[in-house]
């Protein structure tokens, strides 16, 4: 991976240059310049804080188009659990699946499926590394972005195990080539997101050398298409269900760490929540936890940007549904998941680094506090950054500049005009 | 041109919802700064157990993190009553916290033990009455 890919960008010609987001961003990536938003992508973690907050809706994500089906011969769609939390008063999984294959993919695997086997793989991986506890789960993409670029001392704590979309893609992809005879290909696995972040996981993934995912379909896009075509389904419901309640739990927080069966668990939710238990993680503050389960957006993944339903009631609607389903569906015995451990190793990318050397960053550092006393501490925004400090660190790494603060601009133009004054003056005498 | 950094922080008295805020603020400049992340976890684990001290032992009091190219030096500086017996104090499992703090989870006597622990230098300069002044150091490998 040489450059950074990230799904969020923004669309110019709706910025205002308003500066909501800028404030908004958890790893301050973000800057209006010129009167625009501009997103640093090496720091930006694909949260989608700036798509929530934009009054402007000037943010959006990069995903697929349903076209992207065109490309393929035979089409599998991959539900994530969250997309069940969409729909008002759905009392069967397997209504969304037929419509699924009603609107014209070829067949369904369901995520929730694969999440229950690696519940299953996780179950075991945790009891039997004690040495690694808490073990951090890795099911959210913007959860090991963060920990990449900013805990370093966490790294060994991934649960390194693949996200429940990509082992889902990895057993749809050999489910249907054994069934069709296809190549690979010819064969296209749309999962369908919740949020930016799994667009990015597929682009450039963490932990694994490549995804199984052949493109990225939003629940926002789908949701209008989906509609009718369940209502067509309700008479003949096709048996397609694969998972029960520890699959379709994992669509909202605590859902994961409850499938560990075990008590020993914190699960937190919301990205500043997210940094706070990490920082307070790196510093020793927990008691001895087994896993720790950590989801960026609020409410967990039903409450990621390419939702459509309110995540709490989202999340009703799952408790719901699962009622009167089995514990589990998916098993391990079942097939074969052993390629679902992680194969790349997990290396901290030290991308806010403000020198290349011990000396040069004491230097810089140092240039940082100084400018940072210069300036007024109001952290008004107005010279695009989110804070005073911020705008020192861009002034340090040259990307930025002093009169940028227009307090200081003010002062500036203040002693000119003073000098200016003085020089009529002194003309005047002559 | 500066060949150290000096970052000062005033801590609060009996404010724990700020406590660890200046562990916090060091913690992610060292990493801005590129320090090993094994070395910011000492200091930060070091740092925020002398901070909580100055916090329930004395009255608040003032911080100062000297990063140079060699090592990091940490001073805790208070007003607050003093230690006693600082071999005492030093030993695990020693604490004088009431039972208010121990209900908040601290006073396990852990605190000085691994302030020691966690760095390579630790000396503790205590007056009764006046107050304590400790100071850490955490060497950085020369590569
Ligand atoms: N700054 C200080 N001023 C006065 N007394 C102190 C100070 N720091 C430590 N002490 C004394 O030393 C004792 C031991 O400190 P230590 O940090 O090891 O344990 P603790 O603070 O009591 O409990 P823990 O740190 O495990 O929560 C304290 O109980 C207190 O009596
Ligand atoms: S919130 Fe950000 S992206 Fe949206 S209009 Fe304001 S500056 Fe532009
Ligand atoms: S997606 Fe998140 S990290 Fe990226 S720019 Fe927006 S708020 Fe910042
Ligand atoms: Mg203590």
């Amino acid at each position: 991976m040489s450059e950074f890919f990230t799904s969020v960008h923004l669309k110019e010609e709706l910025c205002m240059g308003c500066i909501n987001c800028i404030k908004r961003c958890p790893t301050q990536a973000i800057r209006v310049r010129n009167g625009k938003a501009v997103i640093t992508k090496k720091f930006c973690i694909d949260c989608g804080e700036c798509i929530r907050i934009c009054p402007h809706h000037a943010k959006e994500a990069t995903y697929d188009s349903l076209d992207i089906r065109n490309r393929f011969e035979y089409t599998i769609a991959l539900p994530a659990p969250s997309l069940y939390g969409q729909f008002n008063n759905l009392d069967d999984v397997n209504i969304v699946l037929t419509a699924l294959k009603k609107m014209g993919f070829d067949d369904v695997y369901e995520v929730s499926g694969a999440a229950e086997l690696v519940s299953e793989m996780s179950r075991k991986y945790v009891e039997e590394h004690e040495e690694q506890w808490p073990i951090i789960s890795t099911a959210c993409p913007t959860v090991v972005r963060l920990i990449q670029v900013r805990f370093p001392n966490l790294i060994e704590h991934l649960l390194p195990i693949c996200s429940p979309a990509d082992l889902a893609a990895s057993m749809a992809r050999k489910k249907a080539m054994e069934k069709t005879g296809l190549s690979s290909d010819k064969i296209g696995i749309l999962f369908i997101s919740p949020c930016p972040a799994k667009v990015t996981a597929v682009k450039s993934p963490i932990g694994i050398h490549h995804s199984d995912i052949d493109g990225v379909i939003a629940i926002k896009e789908i949701y209008p298409v989906l509609l009718p075509y369940m209502k067509d389904s309700i008479d003949d419901v096709e048996e397609l269900r694969i998972s029960g309640r520890i699959g379709i739990s994992w669509g909202g927080t605590g859902g994961e760490a409850s499938g560990l069966l075990s008590e020993s668990y914190l699960a937190a939710d919301g990205i500043e929540n997210v940094i706070r238990v990490l920082e307070d993680l790196e510093d020793n503050k927990f008691d001895r936890l087994e896993f720790i389960e950590l989801n960026a957006c609020s409410g967990g993944c039903v409450g990621g940007v390419l939702t459509v339903e309110n995540p709490y009631a989202a999340k009703v609607k799952l408790k719901k549904l699962r009622k009167y389903l089995p514990v589990a569906c998916s098993h391990l015995a079942d097939g074969n998941a052993e390629d679902a451990f992680w194969n790349n190793e997990v290396q901290y990318q030290p991308v806010f680094n403000i020198g290349s050397n011990m000396k040069e960053s004491i230097e810089n550092m140092a240039r940082v506090q100084q400018l940072t006393e210069k300036f007024p501490k109001l952290d008004c925004g107005s010279c695009g950054a989110p804070t005073c400090k911020a705008l020192a660190e861009d002034i340090v790494r040259g990307v930025a500049k002093e009169e940028d603060c227009i307090h200081i601009l003010r002062e500036y133009i203040h002693k000119l005009s003073g000098e200016l004054s003085r020089l009529d003056i002194k003309k005047d005498e002559m | 041109m500066n060949d150290k950094i000096t970052m000062h922080y005033q801590v609060p008295a009996d404010d724990f919802t700020r406590a660890g805020e200046a562990s916090s603020s060091v913690k992610s400049k060292l990493k801005m700064m590129g320090v090993k992340p094994e070395i910011i976890r000492k200091v930060a684990i070091a740092m925020y157990e002398g901070e909580i001290n100055m916090v329930i032992h004395a009255s608040g009091g003032t911080i100062d993190v000297t990063v140079s190219q060699e090592e990091i030096t940490i001073v805790l500086k208070d007003q607050g009553p003093g230690i006693e017996d600082i071999d005492q104090a030093m030993r695990a499992g020693f604490s004088t916290a009431p039972d208010n703090i121990r209900a908040l989870g601290f006073g396990a006597g852990m605190g000085l033990p691994n302030m020691k622990k966690y760095t390579d230098e630790l000396i503790i300069d205590s007056e009764i009455g006046k107050g304590t002044t400790v100071t850490m150091k955490v060497k950085l490998p020369t590569d």
